[in-house]
């Protein structure tokens, strides 16, 4: 701590998925008194349930600034990664599937090149050599080698221990209740005091404050028995833009993962407006089926376990990061959608450098709850984020 | 996408063990146009694999129910059999999807009967992992399945009923069976024989075992303390009361008792009375309407549980409710008798310390023990689903069915691992299969 | 001696009995070690009823095929410590 007489003020971390401990580990880094609190466990709902893609995606500037961001925080994590965590640079292969898609290929290749990030176009040759259990005849893809995967559940354990050893708590079975002006409200009666909440439970956000504009995006998993060398990179099909950008109907796409246990993780499908935790049969086959008639091999392989999981979807696709917009002790980090576990670093930052006053490496205005259409209209964007400094005096270690 | 075939019934038998080929003949001879679906290629599930072949120790029992089976499938609009066909899912209400070589199938039904049955218990243990060290069903099942045993010699432990039967099996089948270790205590397991009096068949059946087994120790308040090679055959550390003793072996044949099959049941949505244990009415039919479950489902009793189950659920399904009044009496002995049983074969707490941390508990992922308790440095798990997610316990293809049930004793925590499709593993192929439905 | 067919178990044909399970053919013939664990440990059949998934080898090209469950078949191919 520095010398600072003012104690630092105490953070109330409400969620221990990738994204809160994220948070936690950041905010304590800065000096910040923090609780961590979670009904299950940590690392569990979404960040258990997705594929964990570690990816720069060129959706959007923000969302690309916000990516490329968070995954160059992550590579340079990589050697002190744990192991459980099982982190494989293998690169993403974007797949194109006809002529057209092609161009698109070339597009991005631009794009990516233009911002700094490695690219290269593979030819159809190119890519049947490196990925031999594609179907035939494809015309080409686009490999992004610094893209990785990880297994997330170990690494929000891991930054919650970071964030622990400097004094942070963390209390599970927690279920937090409501938010009031002096702290949180737990289900049990009980209160834990602080000066700020900070919300990062994805989806069920909108349990606690349901003016936030948060829809869960359902999604399957499949997950294959160990067959190492089936598949080499993260393979996408570019048709996936398609499915990831609709914000209506539910959708497939082919999108295939190798694990460092040789297994082969199988998605991916998006489904709005069924909030029901069961696998969804239909949704699975035609995701499988898609992902069969890229892959035909995977036919034969023998598929273990099928989950399902919420994503936290906001109207505009890009993440809730900063203050409620009129609730003075409230920050959000939730919003993420299908990229939380790659934006969990780049989200943490930005919260622990606004929190602190600090100019933000990137601008932080495009994820700010204030922006248009992400509050109920009944509620309006009050106040400003020097807000913060009312609840200040984190000493900067 | 693949080929999905279709198959539509009145009522579906799952598991053609005895409660499932009692419910299938009972249905069938009420009339329903019934199907009896098992994994195995043969009726009689795991207890009698093959029990109506002499060289696999004929039971009369066995037989006749076997041939009543056969009498029910015979003739067109008879029961149908469908054979190695395992069951994986349950896409839609009244709709399972299953796998066999023939690729994917989609049995359609108005009822379910799940008569699947139950499974060993396995408990860790130093050199359980050993490839000589088998389930003693396991190892009986793959004795019926064609590996000689003749001039072998095994050890049998672990607890129940089972373990007779299994040893007596094996000296038929020509193996030398030179011990029997129960855990059980002594007098327990003298006050349950002296109960089974009050169970004719029982009695009769224990006559029979006792007679079979001179030349083999029975030993109560006994369990394996570890298992090593030593020259190409196991070295067999047992207690055996207070003391300890080791004996040579080519197998060590070993179950602590039986899990019931649940997972199907689990995912079909049905209530469980506790863990283990699906709950049913009167006509065996589960908190699920139209779904029925009859044997070790309903908790772990045995042969003749199993049958009369079998009996009042394939009458129910078929809609002769007022017919089956007349087995609740029959059932009503045979769950006292499951209540002796579980009393008598409890599991002492000595076996929970059997396994040290490094001792490998989850077969399929190679988790130690050790990782369970602490994860990674300081970190306790809050559950058995939590410790799966940092631990990867329970996340192999077994679904966690052999290491859930020990974590679950061992450590005394709730066993809440999920139960997802596929319920067991299947290829890709079948559940991307198409059924344009 | 029951029937025969001959199957052929890492390359090399061996004849075994018409009835019995692939895993029963591989304890036969004197094969033990089905799979290789996560760790590296030679492992065989357990509960011998589809469960364990312990005896999992490859047959016929398809990997992670439960030999417990399976019937030998003329010509069939198996290959082990996968």
């Amino acid at each position: 701590m520095s010398g600072s007489t003012a104690r630092a003020a105490h953070i109330v971390v409400v969620g221990a998925g990738i994204v809160g401990a994220a948070c936690a580990d950041a905010l304590t880094e800065n000096g910040f008194h923090v609780t961590v609190v979670d009904t299950a466990g940590v690392g569990h709902g979404a960040t258990a349930a997705g594929m964990g893609h570690i990816v720069a995606m060129d959706d959007s500037e923000a969302q690309f600034a916000l990516t490329k961001y968070s995954r160059d925080i992550w590579n340079a994590l990589a050697d002190d990664l744990p192991r459980a965590a099982e982190r494989v640079a293998c690169g993403t292969l974007w797949v194109a599937a006809d002529d057209e898609e092609m161009q698109v290929v070339a597009q991005k290749c631009a794009f990516y090149r233009a911002r700094g990030v490695r690219a290269e176009m593979l030819d159809s040759r190119q890519l049947a050599a490196v990925e031999p259990s594609l179907r035939p005849g494809l015309p080409g893809a686009l490999l992004i080698p610094d893209d990785s995967v990880v297994y997330p559940p170990p690494l929000a354990a891991w930054l919650l221990k970071r964030a622990c050893a400097r004094g942070a708590a963390l209390r599970i079975g927690i279920k937090v209740s409501r938010i009031s002006d002096v702290g949180v409200e737990l289900a049990d009666g009980g209160k834990i005091a602080c000066d700020m909440a900070l919300v990062a439970v994805g989806a069920q956000a909108k349990a606690l404050l349901p003016e936030i504009q948060l829809r869960p995006r359902k999604g399957h998993l499949v997950i294959t028995d160990r067959h190492p060398n089936f598949v080499r990179h993260q393979l996408v099909e570019l048709g996936y833009l398609k499915s990831a950008h609709g914000s209506t109907g539910d959708s497939v796409a082919f999108n295939v993962q190798p694990r460092a246990t040789g297994q082969v993780l199988i998605g991916s499908s998006r489904q709005f407006d069924n909030n029901r935790a069961e696998v969804d049969h239909g949704m699975a086959q035609r995701m499988l089926a898609r992902a069969v008639s890229y892959m035909p091999g995977l036919a034969n392989l023998s598929a273990i376990r099928i989950w399902t999981g919420f994503r936290a979807a906001t109207p505009d696709k890009l993440p809730l990061i900063g203050p409620h917009p009129t609730r003075p002790n409230v920050w959000l980090a939730t919003g993420h959608e299908g990229l939380g576990i790659t934006t969990s670093m780049g989200t943490a930052r930005l919260v622990a450098d606004m929190l602190c006053g600090r100019v933000t490496e990137i601008p932080a205005a495009p994820y700010s709850p204030c922006r248009a259409g992400q509050i109920d209209a009944r509620s309006a964007c009050a106040t400003a984020p020097s807000a913060l400094a009312a609840i200040g005096g984190a000493g900067h270690a | 996408m693949g080929e999905l075939r279709r198959e539509i019934f009145d009522i579906v038998i799952i598991g053609a063990g005895p409660a499932g080929m009692a419910a299938a003949a009972t249905a069938c001879a009420a009339g329903a146009h019934a199907a009896l679906v098992d994994d195995n290629g043969y009726a009689g599930g795991q207890i009698w694999r093959r029990a109506n072949n002499a060289r696999h120790g004929k039971s009369v029992l066995a037989t006749r129910w076997i041939n009543h089976l056969q009498r029910s499938a015979a003739g067109s609009g008879g029961l149908a059999r469908l054979q190695q066909t395992r069951v994986v899912g349950m896409p839609r209400a009244n709709v399972l999807l299953a796998e066999s070589e023939r690729g994917a199938l989609e049995i359609h039904y108005d009822k379910l009967i799940l008569a699947t049955g139950a499974r060993e218990l396995f408990l860790p243990f130093p050199g359980w992992t050993h490839p000589r060290v088998m389930g003693a069903g396991g190892l009986q099942s793959l004795v019926k399945s064609g590996l000689p045993i003749v001039g072998r010699r095994v050890i049998v432990a672990g607890s129940g009923p089972l373990l007779l039967a299994v040893a007596n099996y094996l000296r038929h089948a020509g193996a030398i069976v030179p011990l029997i270790a129960e855990q059980a205590h002594s007098a327990e397991i003298l006050r349950f024989a002296a109960g089974l009096a009050r169970t004719p068949a029982k009695l009769l059946q224990a006559a029979l075992l006792r007679g079979g087994l001179i030349g083999t120790r029975y030993c109560a308040d006994a369990w394996p303390l570890r298992a090593q090679e030593s020259g190409g055959r196991l070295s067999v550390t047992l207690q055996i009361g207070k003391r300890r003793r080791v004996e040579t072996a080519d197998y060590l044949a070993c179950g602590f008792g039986l899990v019931a099959n649940v997972e199907l049941a689990a995912l079909a949505g049905c209530k469980f009375a506790r863990p283990g244990c699906v709950a049913v009415d009167d006509c065996q039919e589960t908190s699920v309407k139209h779904v029925f479950a009859a044997g070790e489902l309903t908790g772990i009793g045995g042969v003749e549980k199993a049958i009369v189950e079998g009996q009042i659920a394939g009458l129910a399904a078929a809609g002769r409710t007022t017919q089956t009044a007349r087995l609740f009496g029959n059932r009503d002995a045979a769950l006292a008798f499951t209540a002796r049983l579980e009393k008598a074969f409890t599991l002492r707490p000595e076996l929970k310390t059997l396994a040290g941390p490094d001792e490998i508990i989850c077969r399929c992922e190679d988790v130690t023990l050790g990782q369970l308790t602490i994860g990674d440095g300081d970190q306790t798990f809050h559950s058995l689903h939590d410790a799966k997610l940092h631990t990867r316990c329970g996340m192999g293809p077994c679904q966690g069915r052999i290491c859930g049930p020990a974590v679950a004793f061992i450590t005394g925590a709730e066993n809440d691992l999920r139960i997802r499709p596929p319920i067991l593993p299947a290829r890709v192929a079948t559940l991307a299969a198409d059924g344009g439905a | 001696m029951p029937d025969t067919v001959v199957i052929i178990i890492n390359g090399r044909p061996h004849q075994v009995a018409e009835q019995s399970t692939v895993a029963a053919a591989l304890l036969t013939v004197g094969e033990t070690l089905f799979r290789t664990s996560v760790s590296g440990q030679g492992r065989g059949p357990l509960c011998g009823m589809g469960i364990c998934m312990e005896c999992r080898v490859e047959i016929d090209g398809v990997p992670a095929r439960l030999s417990c469950q399976t019937p030998v078949r003329s010509g069939m191919e198996v290959r082990t410590g996968g």
